[in-house]
């Protein structure tokens, strides 16, 4: 068995003395005779760390780990550098606290507020939190932060990412404040029916850049129809493709969320990802969690604090909009870090590359009868529909033989795929060889 | 220093994509932007040498001493993090199929069952991302529980004492409920004539730390949670403080009906600058229908999720890597190991307070569990120098200081949690170092208001950045590049 | 500590002083700046705002706290200043000055004359 525990049974008797207690049991006089463990807990035993790494490691090698992943849907495999995870895992980053001790914590609280800075560069935005959960819970606090006495209802697009909706619909339930869906409408939200569902006791309405189908939706249009009802607009923003579309300030949002996963970090099944959160200057004091503002010292160096406290929940206590604190600040430098090294144009190509590898996929699909089920135009996925007759499951499966993780079944005989910069021809090719095959 | 973007030159940086090998697709322009984000160009070299400044410029568990109160900064084991760093773990996609992503599951079964046995639960859910997030999905679970017995409308108090984590109401509040607010005893316990006369047919339930933040096992407190049961409302036990007790007490057997864990705490998980953490959540069989989704609503394969189940309270299944190291810490301690640690904890921290007890002023006698609480209130009053001063001067010492002006019922707090996994010889320099600087505040107190001295800043201007927020960089106007 | 004799004053340390037509301009006294510590932000009530006295009506934010500026009066705020948005240290600098809003309806009955708040202050600090 192995711990991490310091002090010898020599040691330990020393500081017992100090402390003027005979065994290490009377420290816990508190705590009633009745509730305390009997012996050991029902666990197995420790295991020095070479049998631990066994174990782990046996565990790790159930898991398939797939050569070309066609697959997104919130989660997706793109290129990094070797030079960021090598940056991030610096022992002093991963294991710092929060940088309440502004003295000794310039270095973090520096990458936080070029983490924000690189946000509002994407995003148009003119403030960003330090970080949140994940995409989801970063639409459910975003939603939050628009309520007002008057206004509550939230309206939510039915194009969202499946748990962005479930996230916010529980949010929603635990607040008592009403969340209505957009219906959508040939893969993108049906902005007839928000127009129908607007009202002055709408607070806000969540809409995605970049819905779940990989459609791109006509955010400008949500964002009129949702400032004519005195609503405000939380523009679900895709980070990558973000570098080519217009920003979510431009396209007139109030607040930008999002998923930041694909700026540097692996699948990780699912987590740790990044939330991040940005917003207009009027919105800076709505915005939950972390913000790191500069200044000066006593000395008038460039200085920079957490800012803004009196919004959170460590001085606000029940009047906080949010309980946010822990957050994933290793994530948002992971993000900074992967914006820096592959630099403006490294990210232009990143996101035109993933771009074009879908296009060029739904071509080859098409070919062979998986015809797209939307018109709109899209990002790096898209829906198709099989041809009549087709066993999906089968078609996957042989997918998977092949080490390639097909795109995402929605039902229906509808598939959600994916391609990515790091997809080749070729594996896409050979996509639709087996598929094609498959069918025969 | 410069910010990265002040090192940004035109032109510069590294390769990493090779040609595209399909044609390029071109969007309908209606959709494109028009200028380019104003991100960094630089050299790979010179990224690697702007972080390292950086990472200069921080302090972590490694650097020394870090008895930063509730937050349990303990050493986080190496192999941790490689294990996290395994293929296996790091490459799976959340929504493969479940026959190829069965290690992962058995991970999240694995660590359950060891969290459900130290806590005493019969269900965990590892969803929530940190403990504020545990704790808003525990209370949800609450507020299910008393919504399906048709009294979500009437059972809307929820009872938190005073010593309590902010976090704690801010919960309550997010669920739209109610805080009341009960005093503590004169011995830093829960008063349970107060929490008696707050109990009623409106108690959702009750949000307790034990032991709590002046780092005191409350010996009542299965009188506490059978007053509060009593009176129809539920027991959350608020974890982070579990670390002095694993292995020894469970909330379980306390009388705790739900409980969140930070693993980011207890378990050794790192800290990361503020996070990733993650926030298991515990309850009793009867709260496990309304647990979170364990899965993605996205996944094909996931089975209906209850109609009772509060639905999901983060994307996909949690902060996995983060679960991957607390089970491999679970794993090197096991059962016996699991009770040392807390037995370990207990007695640096006492340690700490005996070597601390003559100069400084204890909030509570006695024996602590993981943590103390020390006042500067006379010091402040006779002597002219608070717990800020002590603080800033233990900076200059090289040693990160303790959690500062918390609990709120302490005035002038400063609180200390050295953990179990600081040497004696550390114990004893650091309390060398709170000795040296009492002293020298003492001697000059005046002078203390300007500490720190050596560190790479002083006391930054907190007003100013408060008052007119510079929140991000802007860069200079063309031709006006600082040099 | 400085409290004008023109003004009147509430145990919740605002001052208040008569306009023409039922209008009451509300701020808070120097005693109140002080006890905050340097302010950071006010988050201003809004034009149109219903107010109740003794009740909060807007709040005020120091680096480490948020405190609720309670109403001294009830009835409507027909004007905000909204100049404190980007200058909250005025609030510090000149408390008298630095009127917060004007509120339209009936002050509370138990509000102090300069004298008597005067004593008050002495016996809270």
């Amino acid at each position: 068995m192995a711990d991490y525990l310091a002090a010898s049974p020599a040691d330990r008797e020393r500081m017992l003395a100090k402390i003027g207690a005979k065994d290490i049991t009377d420290l816990y006089e508190s705590v009633p005779e009745k509730l305390r463990v009997k012996g050991n807990l029902h666990l197995p035993a420790g295991l020095d760390e070479m049998s631990v790494r066994r174990e782990m490691e046996a565990l790790a090698r159930k898991n398939t780990v797939f050569p070309t992943v066609l697959r997104g849907a919130g989660a997706y495999r793109h290129y990094i550098p070797a030079v960021v995870p090598e940056i991030v895992s610096k022992e002093t980053f991963v294991t710092a606290y929060t940088p309440y001790q502004a003295e000794i914590s310039q270095g973090v609280l520096q990458s936080i507020f070029e983490y924000q800075t690189v946000i509002c560069e994407l995003t148009g935005m003119d403030v960003s939190n330090a970080s949140v959960y994940d995409g989801a819970t970063a639409a459910a606090e975003a939603a939050a932060s628009c309520r007002d006495r008057r206004r509550k209802t939230v309206l939510v697009s039915a194009c969202a990412h499946p748990d962005v909706l479930r996230v916010m619909k529980t949010y929603a339930w635990a607040a008592d404040t009403p969340l209505t869906v957009v219906p959508e409408k040939n893969g993108r939200t049906d902005m007839e029916a928000l127009a129908g569902l607007l009202d002055s006791s709408v607070a806000a309405v969540y809409v995605p850049q970049v819905n779940y189908y990989g459609c791109i939706e006509e955010a400008e249009e949500a964002a009129r129809l949702a400032h004519e009802a005195g609503a405000k607009l939380i523009l679900g923003v895709d980070p990558l493709a973000a570098v080519l579309l217009k920003s979510a300030a431009d396209c007139g949002a109030d607040i930008a969320v999002g998923e930041g996963q694909q700026l540097g970090m692996p699948l990780s099944w699912g987590g740790p990802f990044l939330g991040f959160m940005a917003a207009k200057h009027d919105m800076m004091r709505k915005l939950p969690g972390r913000i790191v503002g500069e200044t000066k010292d006593d000395a008038g160096n460039r200085a920079f604090v957490l800012t803004l406290q009196a919004r959170e929940q460590h001085i606000k206590r029940e009047k906080a909009s949010s309980n946010i604190c822990s957050n994933e600040a290793l994530c948002a430098m992971t993000a900074s870090v992967y914006a820096a090294a592959m630099g403006p144009e490294g990210l232009r190509q990143a996101a035109l590359q993933s771009m074009s590898k879908a296009h060029y996929l739904a071509q080859e699909l098409e070919k062979i009868g998986w015809r797209r089920a939307f018109e709109a135009d899209f990002f790096q996925e898209f829906v198709t529909e099989a041809p009549e007759g087709t066993d999906i499951a089968a078609a996957l499966a042989a997918l998977e033989k092949a080490g390639i993780l097909g795109g995402l079944p929605l039902g229906g005989g509808r598939v959600l795929w994916c391609a990515t910069e790091v997809v080749s021809r070729q594996e896409m090719d050979r996509t639709a060889q087996i598929l094609k095959e498959v069918r025969a | 220093m410069k910010l990265i973007f002040e090192r940004s030159v035109s032109g510069r940086g590294t390769r990493y994509l090779p040609d595209c090998d399909v044609p390029v697709t071109e969007l309908d322009s209606r959709f494109l932007r028009e200028k380019a984000p104003a991100l960094p160009e630089i050299s790979e070299n010179d990224l690697c040498r702007h972080y390292t400044e950086l990472e200069k410029r921080a302090y972590g568990v490694n650097d020394g001493p870090y008895p930063l109160g509730s937050c349990t900064m303990k050493y986080n084991p190496k192999v941790n993090e490689a294990m996290a760093a395994l293929p296996g773990f790091a490459d799976v996609h959340p929504l493969q199929p479940a026959h190829t992503a069965a290690g992962c599951l058995e991970v999240l079964t694995q660590t359950a069952k060891y969290l459900c046995e130290i806590t005493g639960m019969d269900a965990m859910t590892l969803t929530p991302a940190a403990g504020a997030h545990g704790e808003l999905t525990g209370m949800m679970l609450i507020r299910r529980y008393h919504e399906q017995r048709g009294e979500k409308d009437v059972r809307r108090k929820v009872i938190v004492p005073d010593s309590s984590h902010g976090t704690n109401p801010a919960t309550a509040a997010m669920n739209g409920l109610e805080v009341v607010s009960i005093p503590s005893t004169p011995e830093g316990l829960v008063d349970l004539a107060a929490l008696a006369a707050a109990v009623g047919p409106d108690t959702a339930g009750l949000m307790l730390t034990n032991p709590n933040t002046l780092g005191l096992f409350d010996p009542h407190v299965e009188e506490i949670t059978r007053i509060v049961h009593e009176a129809g409302g539920l027991c959350y036990y608020d974890g982070a403080n579990l670390n002095p007790i694993m292995g020894v007490v469970r909330p379980g057997d306390m009388g705790f009906d739900c409980v969140h864990l930070n693993l980011h705490k207890t378990f050794s998980t790192p800290h990361g600058g503020g996070g990733p953490g993650a926030g298991a959540v515990g309850c009793k069989a009867f709260l496990a229908p309304y647990l979170p989704a364990p899965f993605s609503a996205a996944d094909p394969e996931a089975p209906e999720i209850p109609a009772e189940s509060i639905g999901a309270v983060k994307a996909f299944a949690g902060n996995f890597l983060v679960i991957v190291r607390a089970l491999t810490y679970l794993k090197t301690l096991g059962a016996a190991g699991v009770r040392e640690s807390a037995q370990g904890a207990v007695l640096n921290a006492n340690y700490l307070k005996a070597l601390l007890a003559d100069t400084y002023e204890m909030a509570q006698p006695g024996y602590c569990m993981h943590e103390f609480v020390m006042t500067l209130e006379r010091e402040k009053q006779e002597k002219g120098f608070t717990a800020m001063e002590i603080a800033k001067g233990l900076l200059d010492e090289g040693v990160h200081p303790p959690t500062m002006y918390f609990p709120l019922i302490v005035h002038e707090a400063l609180m200390a949690e050295p953990t179990e996994t600081e040497s004696p010889e550390s114990i004893e320099a650091l309390a060398e170092a709170f000795l040296r600087v009492y002293r020298a505040a003492e001697a000059d107190p005046e002078g203390a208001h300007h500490w720190p001295k050596s560190t790479v800043i002083g006391r930054p201007d907190e007003v100013e950045a408060a008052r007119h927020p510079v929140v991000r960089y802007v860069p200079a106007q063309e031709g006006t590049q600082e040099a | 500590m400085n409290a004008p004799q023109e003004l009147k004053y509430t145990k919740s340390h605002e001052w208040i002083r008569e306009e023409e037509g039922g209008i009451w301009t509300v701020g808070i006294t120097d005693f109140a700046q002080d006890q905050l510590g340097s302010l950071v932000f006010i988050n201003l009530p809004a034009e149109g705002d219903d107010t109740e006295a003794g009740e909060p009506f807007c709040d005020v934010e120091s680096v480490k706290a948020a405190s609720d500026v309670m109403a001294p009066v009830t009835g409507t705020v027909v004007e905000v200043n909204e100049e404190l948005e980007d200058a909250p240290e005025k609030l510090n600098e000149d408390p008298y000055g630095a009127w917060i809003a004007r509120i339209e309806g009936t002050p509370a009955d138990d509000l102090m004359d300069a004298d008597a708040y005067a004593a008050f202050c002495e016996e809270e600090g």
